[in-house]
């Protein structure tokens, strides 16, 4: 009875993980466009920015600084958008035939959370690639691995209070305004466009209440060698962060109304 | 006895309004039952709370003997349903919206193979099963649909307005599907419509539901021979004379008297090939003329008139626009 239910489980997460990768594999243009973004970041900003700055306490301020916050900044999108995409499920009809299924919606949000958070990371590596191909040189292997760890652990957070949002939202302008209101502050207050270390203090107390800014530092540490904040720090909040949304997340999911 | 459908006074509440009002309802196994009334009558909120879709305010139901409060989970494995609106993932093929269903409802893998090629050709859709669901027009959605209800084998598979802005022939088709694959798969099936033909032509027995009620429930047969016999129509000239001729009809022994329109009266008469002349040398010696005489055998929608004093129709056209502005607004 408990195999047979687990086996129940895994079953819904892998059938609700296996839509979000046969609908990403259909989306061609999605994928270009969400790589478009970071990539003109990388290669103009890097550019623009590594003759002009130099980092306080040595260290260029270049290519290779930004490459760890544009991955944190698609892992950011990719998954957050995922998880508002129950809103289009919504829409168009789709999510009764999910909710009518006799299946747990916990795991069913799970499911999509680890789809959306699969398409995610492969983004974020496809970005690590290219950073590599430019002539960004990341520490080790291992550093690399773990970065696609880092990876997974933010984008199920994001992911988790994606779900939660489209879960309270009822209409996709509301939605619109949130995500704009949402991302792109968490973006610019994330430490991915500059250090953290010697910030004003009002400007300090908000980069450090940001989620992404634990993500992006962890994968700084891994592909870098060195961090602002301690990793082991980073990764801790980022695990509470990620269980905490998730749970979040799969709870209004449970109750919401179609 | 096991019914397939078992309800017990089920009502449901929505702030001030009671969309259905204590409804009890009896459908037996392989019985194909239809819920006919106007659009907001609630029979979509009934079919939801059969479902699990929505939680009923008081009263109680079982489907294929499970409790819909109590044990959801097996009511939701031995239901199909098909919404009214569309709930396809149009960016998948037919075969994938049909595989995720199978693997939702724990069908193993050769299951599902062998029962996705059963229900595709059960609705004739084997050759456009692998394209995308975008690229199906509303009757081949429609019957992916109904196809997809039937993959988990269920007992009893509910239809919410099957044909609702298809075209005539293709509404003819779904027609033949429903009977098909109730014969066939021997599931039961609870439909609701507006729509008189479909209701009369698809069901064995009928229910009435007119504000959250159940007005009448029966064959279409007997709904139809309980008014007896046959329907005359009276066009009048003049709509101020109406009440006068119901009066001297009333008087002269004819009892089942209505009128829909400004200026129509509709009697149902035994024998009414033999009435018509009485009747209209009634109203000629009143002085009252009349512009045009029909009779025919009783529709539902005298069924209907009958039971609720008007007709389903006038909300039908209305609606059919609602309907066809609404898909058009998804396709944007």
């Amino acid at each position: 009875m408990v195999s047979a239910s687990v086996n129940r489980a895994a079953q819904t997460v892998y059938t609700m993980w296996l839509r979000e990768m046969i609908r990403f594999s259909r989306s061609k243009s999605r994928i270009i466009g969400a790589l478009a973004t970071p990539l003109f970041f990388l290669i103009i900003l890097g550019a623009g920015f590594s003759s002009s700055f130099q980092v306080r306490g040595g260290g260029a301020f270049n290519t290779s600084y930004l490459a760890p916050g544009l991955i944190g900044m698609a892992v950011l999108f990719t998954s957050l958008m995922g998880g508002v995409s129950i809103i289009w499920d919504r829409e168009f009809g789709f999510l009764k035939e999910i909710l009518i299924a006799p299946v747990s919606r916990f795991f069913v949000a799970l499911g999509k959370a680890i789809g959306g958070v699969t398409t995610a990371m492969i983004q974020g590596v496809l970005i690590m690639i290219i950073a590599w191909l430019i002539g960004v040189h990341y520490v080790s292997i291992w550093g690399v691995l773990a970065a696609i760890v880092i990876m997974f652990i933010s984008g199920i957070g994001f992911m988790g209070l994606g779900i939660a949002l489209a879960s309270i939202i009822d209409s996709h302008e509301g939605f619109q305004m949130v995500m704009s209101f949402l991302t792109m502050p968490l973006v610019l207050l994330s430490g991915a466009f500059f250090p953290i270390s010697n910030l004003p203090a009002w400007l300090k107390a908000l980069v450090y209440a940001n989620p992404l800014t634990y993500g992006v530092e962890a994968l700084r540490y891994c592909l870098l060698g060195s961090s602002t904040i301690p990793v082991l720090l980073s990764v801790f909040v980022l695990l509470i962060f990620s269980t905490a949304m998730i749970v979040i997340g799969g709870k209004l999911f449970g109750v919401m109304r179609v | 006895m096991l019914y397939a459908i078992e309800t017990k006074e089920i009502t449901k509440h929505f702030d001030d309004i009671t969309a259905v009002n204590k409804v009890s309802i009896f459908v037996k196994p392989g019985e194909l039952f239809g819920l006919l009334g106007p659009n907001g009558a609630g029979k979509t909120t009934l079919i939801h709370m059969l479902s699990t879709m929505t939680e009923p305010s008081s009263g109680s139901a079982k489907v294929w003997g499970y409790d819909v409060a109590l044990e959801p989970g097996s009511v939701r494995q031995n239901i199909g349903v098909v919404f009214q609106d569309t709930t396809l993932d149009d960016r998948l093929t037919g075969r994938e919206n049909l595989d995720l269903h199978g693997r939702l409802y724990g069908l193993d893998g050769k299951t599902r193979k062998k029962r996705i090629e059963e229900v595709l050709s059960l609705v004739e859709l084997a050759d456009r099963a692998d394209v995308l669901v975008k690229t199906y027009s509303g009757g081949m959605m429609r019957r992916l649909e109904i196809a997809r209800g039937l993959m988990h084998h269920p007992h009893v598979l509910f239809l919410d307005e099957p044909t609702l802005g298809l075209d005539p022939q293709t509404r003819l088709h779904i027609w033949e599907y429903i009977k098909k694959l109730n014969k066939e798969e021997g599931v039961s099936i609870m439909l609701t419509t507006h729509y008189m033909e479909e209701a009369d032509h698809l069901c064995n027995r009928i229910a009435i539901i007119d504000h959250g009620e159940i007005v009448a429930l029966d064959t279409p047969e007997s709904l139809k021979n309980m008014l007896g016999g046959d329907v005359i129509t009276l066009e009048l000239e003049k709509s101020d004379d109406i009440s006068r001729l119901c009066e001297i009809y009333q008087k002269n022994g004819c009892a089942n008297i209505v009128t829909e329109k400004m200026n129509e009266i509709f009697i149902t008469v035994e024998n009414g090939e033999r009435q018509i002349p009485h009747i209209l040398s009634l109203a000629s010696t009143a002085g009252i003329s009349i512009q045009a005489v029909s009779l025919r055998k009783p529709t539902l929608d005298d069924v209907f008139i009958h039971h609720t004093g008007r007709a389903i129709r006038d909300k039908e056209v209305s609606e059919i626009e609602t309907v066809g502005y609404k898909i058009r607004s998804r396709r944007k």
